[in-house]
Protein backbone atom coordinates (compact mmCIF):
# COMPACT_ATOMS: atom_id res chain seq x y z
CA UNK A 1 0.00 0.00 0.00
CA UNK A 2 0.71 3.89 -0.37
CA UNK A 3 3.14 4.56 2.80
CA UNK A 4 1.22 7.92 4.12
CA UNK A 5 3.30 8.26 7.18
CA UNK A 6 7.09 8.77 7.25
CA UNK A 7 9.35 5.82 8.27
CA UNK A 8 10.78 6.37 11.56
CA UNK A 9 14.41 7.29 10.21
CA UNK A 10 12.58 9.82 8.08
CA UNK A 11 10.80 11.63 10.69
CA UNK A 12 12.00 14.98 11.36
CA UNK A 13 13.48 16.65 14.20
CA UNK A 14 13.58 19.83 15.99
CA UNK A 15 17.51 20.70 14.74
CA UNK A 16 19.79 24.04 16.15
CA UNK A 17 18.75 27.36 16.17
CA UNK A 18 21.87 29.33 14.48
CA UNK A 19 22.47 32.71 16.38
CA UNK A 20 20.94 36.11 15.21
CA UNK A 21 23.53 38.58 13.10
CA UNK A 22 25.24 40.62 15.53
CA UNK A 23 24.18 44.31 14.88
CA UNK A 24 21.27 43.25 12.09
CA UNK A 25 18.31 45.61 12.12
CA UNK A 26 16.36 43.42 9.63
CA UNK A 27 15.88 39.99 10.07
CA UNK A 28 14.49 37.46 8.21
CA UNK A 29 13.55 33.79 9.89
CA UNK A 30 14.79 31.11 7.76
CA UNK A 31 13.32 27.46 8.98
CA UNK A 32 15.57 24.93 6.84
CA UNK A 33 15.52 21.15 6.09
CA UNK A 34 18.52 19.57 6.96
CA UNK A 35 19.59 16.27 6.31
CA UNK A 36 23.14 14.65 6.02
CA UNK A 37 23.28 10.86 5.35
CA UNK A 38 26.92 10.61 6.31
CA UNK A 39 25.44 10.81 10.73
CA UNK A 40 23.08 8.64 10.07
CA UNK A 41 21.11 10.79 12.44
CA UNK A 42 17.33 11.98 11.54
CA UNK A 43 16.35 14.81 9.65
CA UNK A 44 16.06 17.89 11.31
CA UNK A 45 14.57 21.76 11.00
CA UNK A 46 17.23 24.57 11.77
CA UNK A 47 16.31 27.61 12.24
CA UNK A 48 18.50 30.59 10.89
CA UNK A 49 18.41 34.47 10.82
CA UNK A 50 19.20 36.81 7.72
CA UNK A 51 20.68 40.00 7.94
CA UNK A 52 18.36 41.62 4.82
CA UNK A 53 20.42 44.73 4.83
CA UNK A 54 23.31 42.90 3.73
CA UNK A 55 21.55 40.11 1.55
CA UNK A 56 19.54 40.68 -1.78
CA UNK A 57 15.96 40.07 -2.15
CA UNK A 58 15.39 36.71 -3.23
CA UNK A 59 14.91 33.53 -0.71
CA UNK A 60 18.46 31.83 -2.97
CA UNK A 61 20.15 35.49 -2.02
CA UNK A 62 18.92 34.44 1.95
CA UNK A 63 20.52 30.76 1.29
CA UNK A 64 23.73 31.94 -0.49
CA UNK A 65 23.97 34.65 3.10
CA UNK A 66 23.50 31.58 5.02
CA UNK A 67 25.95 28.96 3.77
CA UNK A 68 28.83 32.02 3.38
CA UNK A 69 28.38 33.74 6.72
CA UNK A 70 26.60 30.80 9.05
CA UNK A 71 26.75 27.08 8.14
CA UNK A 72 28.99 26.40 5.35
CA UNK A 73 27.66 22.85 5.13
CA UNK A 74 24.47 23.84 4.36
CA UNK A 75 23.73 21.99 0.96
CA UNK A 76 21.54 23.31 -1.88
CA UNK A 77 21.72 23.27 -5.89
CA UNK A 78 21.84 26.68 -7.72
CA UNK A 79 23.20 27.61 -10.77
CA UNK A 80 22.08 30.88 -13.59
CA UNK A 81 20.01 32.46 -10.31
CA UNK A 82 17.46 33.66 -12.80
CA UNK A 83 14.79 31.64 -13.82
CA UNK A 84 16.20 29.80 -16.33
CA UNK A 85 18.80 26.70 -15.28
CA UNK A 86 15.87 25.22 -12.52
CA UNK A 87 18.45 24.04 -10.55
CA UNK A 88 17.25 25.67 -7.25
CA UNK A 89 13.91 24.21 -7.66
CA UNK A 90 12.81 23.26 -3.51
CA UNK A 91 9.70 23.64 -1.62
CA UNK A 92 9.28 26.91 -0.04
CA UNK A 93 6.52 28.41 2.03
CA UNK A 94 4.21 25.29 1.65
CA UNK A 95 4.70 24.90 -2.37
CA UNK A 96 7.33 24.38 -4.81
CA UNK A 97 9.01 26.42 -6.72
CA UNK A 98 12.42 28.12 -7.50
CA UNK A 99 14.61 29.94 -4.76
CA UNK A 100 15.77 32.27 -7.24
CA UNK A 101 12.38 33.92 -8.12
CA UNK A 102 10.47 33.75 -5.25
CA UNK A 103 11.10 37.16 -3.28
CA UNK A 104 11.54 37.39 0.93
CA UNK A 105 8.77 40.21 0.27
CA UNK A 106 6.38 37.92 -1.51
CA UNK A 107 6.40 35.75 2.23
CA UNK A 108 4.81 36.16 5.75
CA UNK A 109 6.59 35.37 8.28
CA UNK A 110 8.90 32.42 8.76
CA UNK A 111 10.75 31.59 5.49
CA UNK A 112 10.44 27.77 5.22
CA UNK A 113 12.74 25.69 3.25
CA UNK A 114 12.29 21.60 2.59
CA UNK A 115 13.66 19.78 -0.62
CA UNK A 116 11.41 18.75 -3.82
CA UNK A 117 8.52 16.63 -2.12
CA UNK A 118 8.59 13.00 -2.01
CA UNK A 119 11.92 12.67 -3.70
CA UNK A 120 14.98 10.34 -1.90
CA UNK A 121 17.03 13.37 -0.41
CA UNK A 122 20.68 13.36 -0.88
CA UNK A 123 21.63 15.98 1.27
CA UNK A 124 19.73 18.83 2.82
CA UNK A 125 17.73 20.32 -0.06
CA UNK A 126 19.39 18.39 -2.70
CA UNK A 127 16.81 15.69 -4.20
CA UNK A 128 17.57 13.27 -6.25
CA UNK A 129 16.24 13.33 -9.55
CA UNK A 130 17.84 10.43 -11.30
CA UNK A 131 14.45 8.87 -12.33
CA UNK A 132 13.19 11.96 -13.39
CA UNK A 133 15.72 12.73 -15.71
CA UNK A 134 15.24 9.07 -16.95
CA UNK A 135 11.93 9.71 -17.48
CA UNK A 136 12.84 12.89 -19.75
CA UNK A 137 15.13 10.27 -21.75
CA UNK A 138 12.67 7.55 -22.31
CA UNK A 139 10.18 9.89 -24.39
CA UNK A 140 12.99 10.45 -26.63
CA UNK A 141 13.35 14.11 -26.64
CA UNK A 142 14.66 15.23 -29.62
CA UNK A 143 13.56 16.12 -33.44
CA UNK A 144 12.79 12.28 -34.43
CA UNK A 145 12.45 11.86 -38.77
CA UNK A 146 12.31 9.71 -41.74
CA UNK A 147 12.82 12.03 -44.25
CA UNK A 148 16.50 12.79 -45.64
CA UNK A 149 17.56 15.36 -43.56
CA UNK A 150 17.00 18.98 -46.19
CA UNK A 151 20.22 21.04 -46.98
CA UNK A 152 19.41 23.55 -44.58
CA UNK A 153 17.40 23.25 -41.49
CA UNK A 154 13.93 21.74 -41.35
CA UNK A 155 11.05 24.40 -42.57
CA UNK A 156 8.16 25.32 -39.86
CA UNK A 157 5.20 27.87 -40.44
CA UNK A 158 4.60 30.64 -38.09
CA UNK A 159 1.48 28.49 -36.72
CA UNK A 160 3.31 25.55 -36.24
CA UNK A 161 6.30 27.31 -34.49
CA UNK A 162 3.23 29.07 -32.31
CA UNK A 163 2.20 25.69 -30.97
CA UNK A 164 5.04 25.19 -28.88
CA UNK A 165 4.77 28.52 -26.95
CA UNK A 166 4.17 27.88 -23.66
CA UNK A 167 5.91 24.13 -23.78
CA UNK A 168 9.30 24.85 -25.00
CA UNK A 169 9.32 27.24 -22.02
CA UNK A 170 10.06 24.14 -19.29
CA UNK A 171 13.28 24.09 -17.67
CA UNK A 172 12.73 20.44 -16.27
CA UNK A 173 12.95 22.19 -12.61
CA UNK A 174 10.54 19.09 -11.54
CA UNK A 175 8.43 21.26 -8.98
CA UNK A 176 5.25 20.43 -11.27
CA UNK A 177 6.26 16.92 -11.36
CA UNK A 178 6.91 16.88 -7.49
CA UNK A 179 3.71 18.84 -6.35
CA UNK A 180 1.51 15.97 -8.45
CA UNK A 181 0.21 13.60 -5.81
CA UNK A 182 -0.52 11.02 -8.45
CA UNK A 183 3.41 11.22 -9.14
CA UNK A 184 4.06 10.79 -5.64
CA UNK A 185 2.07 7.26 -5.16
CA UNK A 186 3.16 5.52 -8.22
CA UNK A 187 6.19 7.71 -9.91
CA UNK A 188 7.67 4.87 -10.98
CA UNK A 189 5.18 4.40 -13.34
CA UNK A 190 3.67 7.71 -14.19
CA UNK A 191 5.40 9.95 -15.83
CA UNK A 192 4.20 13.09 -14.38
CA UNK A 193 3.56 16.59 -15.30
CA UNK A 194 6.66 17.56 -16.37
CA UNK A 195 7.97 14.76 -18.82
CA UNK A 196 4.25 14.71 -20.65
CA UNK A 197 4.58 18.44 -21.26
CA UNK A 198 7.63 17.47 -22.57
CA UNK A 199 6.34 14.76 -25.01
CA UNK A 200 3.56 17.17 -25.67
CA UNK A 201 5.97 19.49 -26.83
CA UNK A 202 7.17 16.99 -29.82
CA UNK A 203 3.93 15.36 -30.41
CA UNK A 204 2.66 19.04 -31.65
CA UNK A 205 6.04 19.90 -33.20
CA UNK A 206 4.79 19.80 -36.99
CA UNK A 207 8.58 18.92 -38.10
CA UNK A 208 8.38 16.04 -36.06
CA UNK A 209 7.62 12.14 -38.25
CA UNK A 210 7.52 9.86 -35.13
CA UNK A 211 4.20 11.67 -33.68
CA UNK A 212 2.25 7.92 -33.98
CA UNK A 213 4.92 5.99 -32.22
CA UNK A 214 5.64 8.57 -29.14
CA UNK A 215 1.68 7.94 -28.71
CA UNK A 216 2.25 4.64 -28.88
CA UNK A 217 4.72 4.47 -26.11
CA UNK A 218 2.48 6.91 -24.24
CA UNK A 219 -1.03 5.15 -24.37
CA UNK A 220 -0.52 2.92 -21.03
CA UNK A 221 -2.72 3.06 -17.59
CA UNK A 222 -0.05 4.54 -16.14
CA UNK A 223 2.75 6.04 -18.44
CA UNK A 224 -0.35 8.71 -19.22
CA UNK A 225 -4.10 7.81 -17.46
CA UNK A 226 -2.45 8.59 -13.93
CA UNK A 227 -3.25 11.97 -14.59
CA UNK A 228 -6.19 12.80 -12.63
CA UNK A 229 -5.87 16.20 -13.05
CA UNK A 230 -5.53 17.65 -9.64
CA UNK A 231 -3.63 20.85 -11.31
CA UNK A 232 -0.91 20.97 -8.68
CA UNK A 233 1.25 21.41 -11.82
CA UNK A 234 -0.81 24.39 -13.02
CA UNK A 235 -1.00 25.79 -9.98
CA UNK A 236 2.96 25.31 -8.62
CA UNK A 237 4.92 26.04 -12.39
CA UNK A 238 7.46 28.94 -11.46
CA UNK A 239 7.15 29.62 -15.52
CA UNK A 240 3.78 29.58 -15.31
CA UNK A 241 3.24 26.77 -17.86
CA UNK A 242 0.37 24.67 -17.75
CA UNK A 243 1.45 20.71 -17.95
CA UNK A 244 -1.85 19.88 -16.93
CA UNK A 245 -3.33 21.45 -20.54
CA UNK A 246 -0.34 19.71 -22.68
CA UNK A 247 -1.67 16.03 -20.85
CA UNK A 248 -5.26 16.85 -21.69
CA UNK A 249 -4.21 17.58 -25.19
CA UNK A 250 -1.63 14.27 -25.40
CA UNK A 251 -5.60 12.60 -24.19
CA UNK A 252 -7.65 14.02 -26.87
CA UNK A 253 -4.84 13.22 -29.18
CA UNK A 254 -5.31 9.23 -28.37
CA UNK A 255 -8.96 9.50 -28.77
CA UNK A 256 -8.38 11.77 -32.36
CA UNK A 257 -6.59 8.63 -33.65
CA UNK A 258 -8.88 6.47 -32.71
CA UNK A 259 -12.57 8.34 -33.58
CA UNK B 1 24.05 -5.07 -3.32
CA UNK B 2 24.11 -1.85 -5.22
CA UNK B 3 22.25 -1.26 -7.83
CA UNK B 4 22.79 -2.56 -11.36
CA UNK B 5 19.93 -1.70 -13.71
CA UNK B 6 19.96 1.57 -15.43
CA UNK B 7 17.90 4.32 -14.23
CA UNK B 8 16.48 4.17 -17.84
CA UNK B 9 16.30 0.26 -18.08
CA UNK B 10 13.83 0.55 -14.95
CA UNK B 11 11.80 3.81 -16.63
CA UNK B 12 11.08 1.66 -19.78
CA UNK B 13 10.23 -0.90 -17.45
CA UNK B 14 7.89 -3.56 -19.55
CA UNK B 15 7.18 -0.89 -22.41
CA UNK B 16 4.10 0.88 -22.59
CA UNK B 17 0.50 -1.75 -22.35
CA UNK B 18 -0.94 0.06 -25.24
CA UNK B 19 -4.22 0.27 -24.14
CA UNK B 20 -5.88 3.26 -21.79
CA UNK B 21 -7.46 5.33 -23.84
CA UNK B 22 -10.49 3.75 -24.68
CA UNK B 23 -11.16 2.71 -20.90
CA UNK B 24 -10.31 6.94 -20.33
CA UNK B 25 -12.97 7.71 -23.00
CA UNK B 26 -16.04 4.77 -21.52
CA UNK B 27 -14.95 6.86 -17.84
CA UNK B 28 -16.30 10.23 -19.72
CA UNK B 29 -18.94 8.86 -21.80
CA UNK B 30 -20.23 6.90 -18.44
CA UNK B 31 -19.99 10.15 -16.65
CA UNK B 32 -22.03 12.06 -19.20
CA UNK B 33 -24.82 9.01 -19.53
CA UNK B 34 -24.82 9.15 -15.66
CA UNK B 35 -25.69 13.09 -15.81
CA UNK B 36 -29.38 13.15 -17.07
CA UNK B 37 -29.84 8.62 -15.83
CA UNK B 38 -28.83 9.95 -12.61
CA UNK B 39 -31.67 12.54 -12.59
CA UNK B 40 -33.61 10.71 -13.63
CA UNK B 41 -33.31 7.93 -11.00
CA UNK B 42 -33.71 10.79 -8.14
CA UNK B 43 -37.29 12.07 -9.86
CA UNK B 44 -38.36 8.41 -9.92
CA UNK B 45 -37.84 8.03 -6.43
CA UNK B 46 -39.29 11.10 -5.34
CA UNK B 47 -42.47 10.54 -7.68
CA UNK B 48 -42.47 6.91 -5.89
CA UNK B 49 -42.10 8.16 -2.47
CA UNK B 50 -45.71 7.56 -0.25
CA UNK B 51 -47.14 5.49 -3.26
CA UNK B 52 -48.37 2.07 -2.51
CA UNK B 53 -46.45 -1.01 -3.83
CA UNK B 54 -49.36 -1.84 -7.33
CA UNK B 55 -48.36 1.84 -8.49
CA UNK B 56 -44.53 1.16 -7.95
CA UNK B 57 -44.71 -2.08 -9.96
CA UNK B 58 -46.80 -0.71 -12.84
CA UNK B 59 -44.17 2.49 -12.85
CA UNK B 60 -41.35 0.31 -13.39
CA UNK B 61 -43.42 -2.04 -15.62
CA UNK B 62 -43.67 1.05 -18.05
CA UNK B 63 -41.49 0.59 -20.66
CA UNK B 64 -39.44 3.85 -20.54
CA UNK B 65 -39.17 3.25 -16.65
CA UNK B 66 -37.76 0.43 -17.44
CA UNK B 67 -35.24 0.86 -20.10
CA UNK B 68 -33.86 4.09 -18.19
CA UNK B 69 -34.18 2.49 -14.83
CA UNK B 70 -31.63 -0.70 -16.32
CA UNK B 71 -29.48 1.60 -18.46
CA UNK B 72 -28.90 3.78 -15.15
CA UNK B 73 -27.52 -0.01 -13.20
CA UNK B 74 -25.74 -0.97 -16.16
CA UNK B 75 -23.93 2.68 -16.70
CA UNK B 76 -23.45 3.17 -13.19
CA UNK B 77 -21.91 -0.45 -12.15
CA UNK B 78 -19.42 -0.10 -14.84
CA UNK B 79 -18.37 3.89 -13.95
CA UNK B 80 -18.21 2.57 -10.18
CA UNK B 81 -15.91 -0.63 -11.60
CA UNK B 82 -13.63 1.82 -13.63
CA UNK B 83 -13.48 4.44 -10.62
CA UNK B 84 -12.74 2.22 -8.15
CA UNK B 85 -9.86 0.17 -10.47
CA UNK B 86 -8.38 3.66 -10.57
CA UNK B 87 -8.14 3.86 -7.09
CA UNK B 88 -6.81 0.34 -6.70
CA UNK B 89 -4.28 1.37 -8.96
CA UNK B 90 -3.38 3.90 -7.55
CA UNK B 91 -2.64 3.03 -4.02
CA UNK B 92 -2.06 -0.53 -3.92
CA UNK B 93 1.42 -1.19 -5.18
CA UNK B 94 2.18 -4.64 -4.05
CA UNK B 95 1.35 -7.13 -7.59
CA UNK B 96 0.03 -9.69 -5.65
CA UNK B 97 -3.00 -7.81 -3.95
CA UNK B 98 -3.31 -5.47 -6.86
CA UNK B 99 -4.69 -8.41 -8.78
CA UNK B 100 -6.98 -9.84 -6.09
CA UNK B 101 -8.53 -6.25 -5.41
CA UNK B 102 -9.04 -5.85 -9.16
CA UNK B 103 -10.88 -9.21 -9.12
CA UNK B 104 -13.07 -8.97 -6.90
CA UNK B 105 -13.71 -5.48 -8.13
CA UNK B 106 -15.02 -6.56 -11.07
CA UNK B 107 -16.90 -9.67 -9.62
CA UNK B 108 -18.34 -7.11 -7.40
CA UNK B 109 -19.55 -4.33 -9.77
CA UNK B 110 -21.11 -7.01 -12.14
CA UNK B 111 -22.26 -9.23 -9.20
CA UNK B 112 -24.05 -5.67 -8.30
CA UNK B 113 -25.18 -5.00 -11.56
CA UNK B 114 -26.57 -8.58 -12.27
CA UNK B 115 -28.60 -8.19 -9.00
CA UNK B 116 -29.75 -5.09 -10.25
CA UNK B 117 -31.26 -6.01 -13.57
CA UNK B 118 -32.81 -9.41 -12.53
CA UNK B 119 -34.53 -6.95 -9.70
CA UNK B 120 -36.04 -4.64 -12.17
CA UNK B 121 -37.27 -7.13 -14.53
CA UNK B 122 -38.89 -9.41 -11.66
CA UNK B 123 -40.56 -6.08 -10.68
CA UNK B 124 -41.36 -5.01 -14.35
CA UNK B 125 -42.74 -8.25 -15.59
CA UNK B 126 -44.75 -9.25 -11.84
CA UNK B 127 -42.20 -12.59 -11.83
Amino acid sequence: MVQLTLPKNSQIKQGKVWEKPQGAKNLAEYKIYRYDPDTGENPRVDTFYVDRDDCGPMVLDGLIWIKNKVDSTLTFRRSCREGICGSCAMNIDGANTLACTKGMDDIKGTVKIYPLPHMPVVKDLVPDLTRFYAQHASIQPYLKTVTAKPEKEWRQSREDRAKLDGLYECILCACCSTSCPSYWWVGDRYLGPAVLLQAYRWLIDSRDEATGERLDDLEDPFRLYRCHTILNCAKTCPKGLNPAKAIAEIKKMMIERQL
Amino acid sequence: MPEMRTPLSKVRGLGSAKSGAKTWWRERVGAAALLPLTLFFIWLVLSLAGSDHAAAVATIGNPFVMVLLLLFILVSADHMKLGMQVIIEDYVHSEGQKVVWLVLNTFFSYGLAAAGVVAVLKIGFGM
